[in-house]
């Protein structure tokens, strides 16, 4: 379960950039979240809920974007979708495939007032 | 977490270290909970927002709904304390090793007896994790060795501000090594940096073999995976070649040490593999202090010509 600590570090961004960008409440955050970063979005959007309560983002909308696993074969030099760090290229079948991409845990934006 | 830096909800002790208090009441009586920070100094050097404002007090000129661009990594916080760990670690050669795995993998017992092999050639520090108790830290002070608990609480890793806030509290010794052993979880640990040059999986055989696809985020973050009980190879069904054929998989660059705390097997090349990243450490630290002085000697003449 350490969606809460990623929850608690994304209310961190937030109050951080609340005193950089001068807003009082946070109603809509947008997280970027890779499909290989091992975190579950309902258990992520769950933690927000409950480490954002009494803070300025208490209420706020999480929008969770998905990103897909890319990667990159070293046998046959293609790109190839992944869903798992271990699966194998899906052109040649070929096994391990370097990872590319959907690794991330990002804030992106926010809808402040 | 701790109140001094405020990262979590309260749940973290660090032995020894009783002046962790959150919350706070202001002049007009009102308590806040919340997390915030300021500096470690125990001073009262607060800087936090405030979560409650008035309502409807736009500043003139500032549209009442906008976007903010963010473009941060959730983790960004951690990363800044890990890389303040890695750090002091670069400054002092310390090389120090993450040790993650499923409890009861053989984590401590391998820790005690590395580091009775150590005995008398490396200094080593050990910061002990675990939601409860402090019976690890003891395990490892009985050997000599300094040790540190952090009771995590409810937390289920540890992560790089706790680890700073033990460091203050180890006794570490320059070109040393420090063992952090993690919470047992082959899930958290794995995305929180602590500023350490390795993470090392350990997995035992009473285990299963698939474990490293089935938890791969954790096999994919190490760079050595230490295969522990394997005396007890002949009593199980575990394949050795298909756990490590599984490791490379998740992480084709994955270095394995076979070996058993209890009778000894492995543990040379365990403690060459130490030895190698220690040598690295300390010559890395005597680089840096050579490259320090040639850069000093460079300004002192500059300053003495531009002087003269």
């Amino acid at each position: 379960m350490h969606e809460m600590s990623l929850a608690e570090g994304v209310l961190q961004l937030l109050e951080d950039a609340a005193g950089r960008e001068n807003f009082r409440r946070v109603t809509t955050v947008w997280i970027e979240i890779g499909r290989l970063s091992g975190v579950e979005p309902e258990a992520m959007a769950f933690c927000f809920d409950a480490v954002t309560r009494g803070s300025i983002a208490e209420g706020a909308r999480l929008e969770i974007i998905s990103v897909p696993g890319t990667g990159h074969c070293l046998e046959c030099g293609r790109d190839t979708e992944l869903e798992a760090v271990y699966d194998s290229c899906s052109h040649c079948g070929a096994v391990p495939v370097q990872v590319t991409g959907g690794t991330e845990m990002r804030v992106k934006e926010l809808e402040v007032d | 977490m701790c109140g001094t830096c405020g990262c979590g909800d309260g749940e973290t002790r660090i032995e020894g270290d009783e002046l962790h208090e959150h919350g706070h009441t202001h002049a007009d009586g009102t308590t806040h909970h919340h997390p915030h920070d300021h500096a470690h100094d125990r001073g009262q050097a607060h800087d936090h927002g405030h979560a409650y404002m008035p309502a409807h007090s736009h500043a003139p000129g500032v549209p009442k709904r906008r976007m903010v661009q963010i473009e941060q990594d959730i983790l960004a916080k951690n990363n800044a304390y890990a890389e303040e760990n890695r750090k002091l670690f670069a400054e002092r050669g310390i090389f120090a090793l993450n040790l993650v795995s499923s409890p009861g993998s053989g984590k401590t017992s391998l820790l005690v007896k590395t580091i009775e092999a150590l005995h008398g050639t490396a200094r080593v520090a050990v910061i002990e994790g675990d939601q409860q108790t402090s019976q690890d830290a003891e395990r490892i002070r009985a050997t000599g060795a300094p040790a540190v608990q952090i009771n995590t609480g409810k937390g289920c890793h540890l992560d790089a501000h706790m680890v700073g806030h033990a460091l203050e509290k180890l006794e570490l010794a320059d070109d040393g090594l420090l063992m952090i052993e993690n919470v047992g979880n082959l899930v958290c640990p794995a995305a929180f940096d602590l500023g350490e040059a390795h993470k090392v999986v350990i997995l035992s055989v009473t285990e299963g073999e698939d474990k490293p696809i089935k938890y791969p985020d954790m096999f994919r973050a190490a760079r050595l995976m230490l295969l522990n009980k394997c005396d007890l190879l002949p009593y199980l069904s575990f394949s050795v070649p298909r756990a490590i054929e599984y490791a490379r998989r998740v992480n084709p660059g994955i270095e394995v040490i076979q070996m058993s705390s209890t009778t000894g097997e492995g543990m040379d090349a365990w403690l060459a593999w130490i030895a190698r990243g220690a040598a690295e450490a300390k010559g890395q630290r005597i680089e840096t202090v050579a490259s320090l002085k040639r850069r000093i000697a460079e300004l002192e003449q500059r300053l003495a010509q531009a002087a003269g």
